[in-house]
């Protein structure tokens, strides 16, 4: 906070309506309410509902639907996040080196992140598209039986790929920034005591840049859960059988296909805890890394 | 910096096809939608452009029959506008005077208003999505614009972002102007804002693009075709491909992605140097 503020006044509260407004109607009101809606259950017409306490939670938990979506989910993340990161970093380093073409390379390399995650999807789609795609031509050619309509791997591989496409970008941005925040005595001095860039890569750059790589991993797997919605929606759509349906992609399928609204919003308010419990995490990394 | 001719080498061996790698997509993308679906459905996806770009980009933007749900490719464009512009306005405005109340004045609700605004941040749209179409539908503001752009404007990154920044803008500043007699509104207006000017630039080219890419939302949102974004257009023209077992229309899913990636793919390429200073600052 400010040493000098102004004094009391109704200024401030001015100043806070409209954000606090929204945020009351389109966020406090809808939480609450999955939250309620989430300890009740709607008969099969919606008529009438009765309170269960935690039954909906219980059938979440020991649902095998529930269990394989999240057991997906952190494959999914965890593969999303460390092969995006490992890519991005190992351009960057590239790209931070390079004097000729700089900032083409890096233009080219960072353009992706304006791209909708349901156009990569889209276009991640067609190229596995088994009438003309060529990817899913080259794989068969190579003799992979690639078939991802059937095969959950071969789908998981899909959408992993097209979200690990779309994500090098933001990586790369925050990376090639934490390269740079780098003195050039450091990397000077480095280069004199050792001739191998390998070398001074694991020994000097990664160390330094592991705040960096702590905090994108968190990023990542944000990413991993919420944005990739839209590439699910538009590649995989979950299928087969629910193999590459993330927990999010769940949710929309039971409350707005499925109108299952208890066990929709008991899925909602567990995904709550879950993210509350990685943004805090985040926040006190964040706040260590400021004093550090 | 001493480099082998080797590592040089390498460097730009790795970079080219890193850009390959992301640009490949789109190419084909591109390439293809100036085909005919005829021709297409023959030889497969395409990686040189055809003669047939001005046809169908010229179908898809201006005929209303050549998407399924009778709306032109230019009112998606429309609408995409509408919500990038009306998402990036609404947020910078909101999260900057929410910041200024929070950071440069004493009053009781300060504290709880901050956790408040903070809890924004634990529980992403995507999260409580059927009960926030719920609210909506209740308001009555299904297919409106009103709609569409409120409730995403409801997170709180932005307002974070400002605080941040307040922070840093030094205290003597507010002292000189209380000593000149300057009120709150002056202060803000006269001194704050103009000293903001490319921080809000920056955030604003952000809040642009993702209010552009929005897709999970406006799904929801819009049932009427009048009002889809031009990245639900992709959707509903690529799920009715197959549709009336004609020939599939892939010529004309590749042509909305192309125009879908535009707009925001300009913006970034264009403002880049402030893109990337306001992306890194803000996720600080």
């Amino acid at each position: 906070m400010k040493r000098v503020q102004f004094g009391h006044s109704p200024v401030p509260y001015l100043f806070v309506a409209p954000q606090i407004i929204i945020i009351a109607i389109f966020f406090l009101w809808p939480a609450a309410q999955a939250v309620h809606q989430s300890f009740l259950l709607e008969d099969a017409f919606g008529m009438s509902s009765q309170f269960v306490w935690f039954r909906n939670f219980e059938d979440v938990l020991s649902s095998p639907s529930w269990l394989k979506s999240a057991g997906f989910t952190v494959v999914f993340s965890t593969l999303v996040a460390v092969l995006s990161i490992a890519i991005s970093l190992f351009l960057a380093v590239r790209a931070d080196e390079v004097i000729r073409g700089a900032k083409v390379y890096k233009t080219l390399l960072m353009w992706g992140y304006a791209v909708a995650p349901p156009v990569a999807g889209l276009l991640g789609i067609m190229l596995f598209n088994p009438l003309m795609g060529d990817l899913y031509i080259l794989f068969n050619k190579m003799g992979l039986d690639f078939n991802h309509i059937q095969n959950g791997n071969d789908a998981t591989f899909v959408v992993v790929l097209i979200a690990v496409w779309k994500q090098v970008s933001v990586n790369f941005i925050f990376f090639l920034s934490g390269l740079q925040g780098i003195p050039k005595s450091v990397t000077e001095a480095a280069t004199l005591d050792c001739k191998s860039p390998e070398r001074r890569f694991w020994t000097i750059t990664f160390p330094l840049l592991a705040p960096t790589t702590f905090f994108l991993m968190v990023i990542n797997l944000t990413y991993a859960f919420f944005e990739t919605f839209g590439i699910i929606d538009v590649s995989t759509k979950g299928a087969p059988g629910g193999a590459t349906a993330t927990l999010v992609y769940k949710v929309y399928v039971d409350g707005f296909l499925g109108a299952d609204m208890g066990g929709s919003s008991a899925q909602s308010v567990l995904l709550m805890i879950m993210v509350s419990v990685l943004t805090v995490f985040q926040f006190r990394f964040i706040e260590r890394k400021v004093h550090y | 910096m001493y480099q082998s001719k080797w590592r040089s080498l390498t460097n730009h061996v790795i970079l080219i096809l890193g850009s390959l790698f992301m640009i490949m997509p789109v190419w084909i993308a591109f390439a293809s939608s100036t085909h005919t679906r005829e021709f297409l459905f023959q030889n497969g996806l395409q990686f040189l452009p055809g003669g047939h770009f001005f046809e169908n980009y010229g179908k898809i933007l201006f005929d209303q029959s050549a998407t399924k749900g009778r709306v032109t490719a230019l009112q998606m464009l429309f609408n995409s506008m509408v919500l990038g512009l009306g998402f990036a306005i609404g947020k910078v405005i909101i999260s900057m005077m929410a910041a200024y109340a929070i950071v440069y004045f004493r009053f009781r609700l300060a504290m709880p208003l901050f956790w408040v605004i903070f809890a924004t941040l634990l529980l992403p749209l995507e999260v409580r999505i059927v009960p926030s179409y719920e609210v909506v539908a209740k308001l009555g503001l299904l297919n409106s614009y009103t709609g569409l752009i409120l409730p995403l404007i409801a997170s709180a990154t932005g307002t974070f972002f400002f605080r941040q920044f307040y922070r840093s803008v030094p205290d003597e500043l507010l002292e000189a102007a209380r000593l000149d007699g300057a009120g709150p509104w002056r202060f803000f207006i006269d001194i704050l804002v103009p000293l903001s000017v490319t921080m809000i630039a920056a955030i604003f080219i952000i809040m642009f693009v993702v209010g552009w890419n929005q897709y999970l939302w406006p799904l929801l949102m819009t049932t009427d075709d009048q009002l889809y974004t031009i990245v639900i257009g992709i959707k509903q023209v690529y799920n009715s491909l197959y549709e009336g077992g004609q020939i599939p229309q892939f010529p004309k899913a590749f042509a909305l992605t192309i125009m879908a990636s535009i707009p925001p793919v300009l913006v970034v390429v264009i403002f880049q140097r402030m893109f990337v200073r306001g992306l890194v600052e803000t996720e600080k």
